[in-house]
């Protein structure tokens, strides 16, 4: 893989302060590959259609006066609404080789609040989206049970349910950024998190309707994806927070998102979410697949790897003004942005206008829930002159989101990437007198 | 008269009389729900993950010549006719020999020589995963044969050398010990 940052795609993620429109026919053009040139017949009808509306949106025409004249009839759109035209944030795929494995990350500048919305959410897949129809979809549990079950659909949403907002974060958010400052924006840096409000059943519960036999301490999740995507979780994690979720934001799951059914690790790396889960299996020992030995496994400088770090530790980003914005000039500006730690709550948050040599409390906007994301404020009087934005998160544990400078004196900076894994280091955006917003190691 | 461990009592029957009219009382001993439908093993039949004591691993054999055949067929499309991998748009297939005592170097290479820990994980991923363009479709015995034929290209195990659920266990990849716990939280960030 050579090292490219979402930026290179000629991505629209920079509808940041007063940046250019992105150029979507650009976009469309530079994210095709040797499977997207195969559709390019199709492409070209797609990019008319993208040019006038948005994904997610359909185009309507601009009155002069909207108070004169007749809105759309009521339930027009067929009963399911989709945003305004104006709207124009998306996801943007990484410019991985392949397009089924591979991954698009959240505009994190473009949001609002604390929850991501669905259509919004990152994506990681290994052998792309499947289709899958809920009525042919069961979760099987079996291994190191009393009795082995099937539960079908219909069986899990008849069960007790628990709602929670939890974040997810793939655990290699972040991956070009060890060595140099490379994405330009925010959402190539960090735009591997999102929240959501998640709907499902605790693992507890289908623990207690197939019953745990002794000795066991590791579960299996297997996905129904080509991937037939695997992880060993620890039986304590299951039994103290997992979840097998169904609902997202108040409706079904997104097919991006693992419907019907995926695997809620809260504070757990992403990878471990298995989607479109089909199985659990009960074992006495974790089954060491290809996930978690070749990959997401982190290599120190020595030449050994650490092996299931799945643990997400407290982490911080300011979205607002964040890279490839452009201030307007001096005068009061609400910094923002988002913190999360996968150990608990996050207990507060500062920031820095002067490269860390000085730190102020930011306002937490949101509440502060486990392993979830809150969002952040300080207000900043911006004088014009040159300025570091910093954010540092500390967590209900005492943990402080640490500086490139020390995970790499712990971890190594060797290879292309250091250790590829688990980089939740203070971010710093510079701001010139010009007002520019710039990625900078500082 | 009403006394007040009368009016108790009374609250405790209709309480109990309205559990059982709506069905909502669970009993003492028993917190399941009863959801869900038996599943016998031969339900399990098609389902497997292989950890590293080979348990669950089919009949079958199959050694590096077969697996050669087996792999130009319908590997080296993506991962190229030495294994070198092959990184051209559409294709992105990891390379899978090469790179032995690089890790600890500035230029570490992960294949599946110089990094996997366990040869049973590559039957386990084949045969889930493999080939990107028809996941699930070798044969047990071509999967067996083109898991010969990668060790054997990492010169983990010999050419002639067949592989089968007996063997594959036995194993050691070169990098069988380079793994280690986490050890976060870090406690030197705790200076």
């Amino acid at each position: 893989m050579r090292p490219v940052s979402a930026d290179d795609a000629g991505c629209p993620c920079r509808d940041g302060m007063f940046a250019p429109r992105a150029d979507r026919r650009r976009f469309l053009f530079a994210a095709g590959s040797a499977v997207g040139a195969a559709s390019a017949a199709l492409g070209a009808s797609v990019a008319v259609a993208a040019e006038k509306a948005p994904p997610g949106a359909q185009w309507f025409d601009v009155p002069d006066d909207p108070t004169k004249v007749q809105g759309r009839p009521v339930a027009a759109d067929g009963g399911y609404g989709g945003r305004s035209q104006f709207e124009t944030a998306v996801r943007v795929r990484f410019p991985t080789p392949n397009e089924n494995t591979s991954w698009s990350l959240t505009p994190l500048a473009a949001l609002v609040g604390v929850i991501t919305p669905s259509g919004l959410h990152f994506e990681r897949h290994h052998g792309g989206i499947p289709t899958i129809d809920p009525s042919r979809h069961s979760l099987l549990v079996h291994g190191m049970v009393g009795a082995a079950k099937r539960f079908s659909m219909d069986d899990i949403k008849r069960m007790p349910s628990v709602t929670r907002r939890h974040f997810i974060e793939c655990s290699g958010n972040g991956l070009t950024e060890w060595k140099k400052p490379t994405a330009k924006t925010v959402q190539g840096t960090h735009g591997l998190l999102s929240t959501s409000e998640w709907t499902g059943v605790l693992f507890s519960t289908f623990a207690r309707e197939v019953g745990l036999k002794d000795g066991a301490t590791w579960v299996l999740g297997e996905g129904s994806d080509a991937a037939v995507m695997t992880r060993s979780i620890p039986l304590e994690k299951m039994l103290t927070d997992g979840m097998i979720v169904y609902g997202q934001n108040g409706e079904a799951i997104r097919p991006e998102q693992g419907y019907p059914l995926r695997l809620l690790l809260p504070g757990y790396e992403g990878n471990t979410h298995i989607k479109w889960l089909r199985r659990l299996e009960v074992s006495d020992k974790p089954f060491m697949t290809r996930e978690e030995t070749s990959k997401y496994t982190d290599l120190m400088e020595d030449g050994r790897a650490r092996m299931f770090t799945l643990d997400m530790e407290a982490k911080s980003v300011i979205v607002f003004p964040s890279g490839d914005m452009k201030l307007p000039g001096p005068g009061f500006y609400n910094i923002s942005g988002f913190a999360w730690s996968g150990r608990g709550r996050v207990q507060s948050v500062d920031v820095s206008t002067d490269g860390g040599t000085s730190w102020f409390p930011a306002r937490l906007d949101t509440p502060a829930e486990p392993m979830c994301a809150v969002r952040f404020s300080f207000p900043w009087s911006w004088g014009g002159e040159g300025a570091i934005l910093q954010s540092r998160c500390m967590d209900e544990t005492g943990y402080i989101q640490p500086t490139r400078q020390q995970l790499l004196a712990i971890r190594g900076d060797h290879g292309p990437f250091a250790s590829v894994y688990h980089l939740n280091a203070i971010q710093s955006w510079a701001v010139a007198e010009d007002g520019s917003v710039a990625n900078v190691h500082a | 008269m009403f006394t007040p461990n009368a009016a108790r009592l009374a609250l405790i029957l209709i309480a109990s009389l309205a559990g059982a009219a709506t069905g909502s009382a669970q009993t003492a001993g028993d917190t399941r729900l009863n959801l869900g439908a038996p599943l016998p093993a031969d339900q399990l039949a098609g389902y497997f993950a292989i950890p590293p004591d080979g348990r669950g691993l089919p009949q079958g054999s199959g050694d590096a010549k077969a697996g050669r055949v087996v792999f130009a067929e319908k590997c080296a499309v993506c991962h190229g006719d030495k294994l070198e991998g092959n990184p051209q748009p559409g294709f992105g297939g990891d390379k899978l020999v090469g790179g032995r005592g690089s890790l600890a170097t500035d230029k570490p290479v992960k294949t599946t020589e110089s990094y996997w820990p366990y040869a049973t994980t590559l039957f386990d991923y084949i045969k889930r995963a493999m080939p990107f363009n028809a996941p699930g479709s070798l044969t047990n015995d071509e999967v067996y044969a083109v898991v010969a034929f990668i060790l054997a290209e990492g010169h983990i195990i010999g050419p002639d050398d067949k592989i089968n659920a007996a063997e594959l266990p036995k194993v050691k990849m070169p990098n069988r010990d380079g793994f280690i716990p986490d050890p976060r939280p870090e406690l030197s960030l705790y200076k």
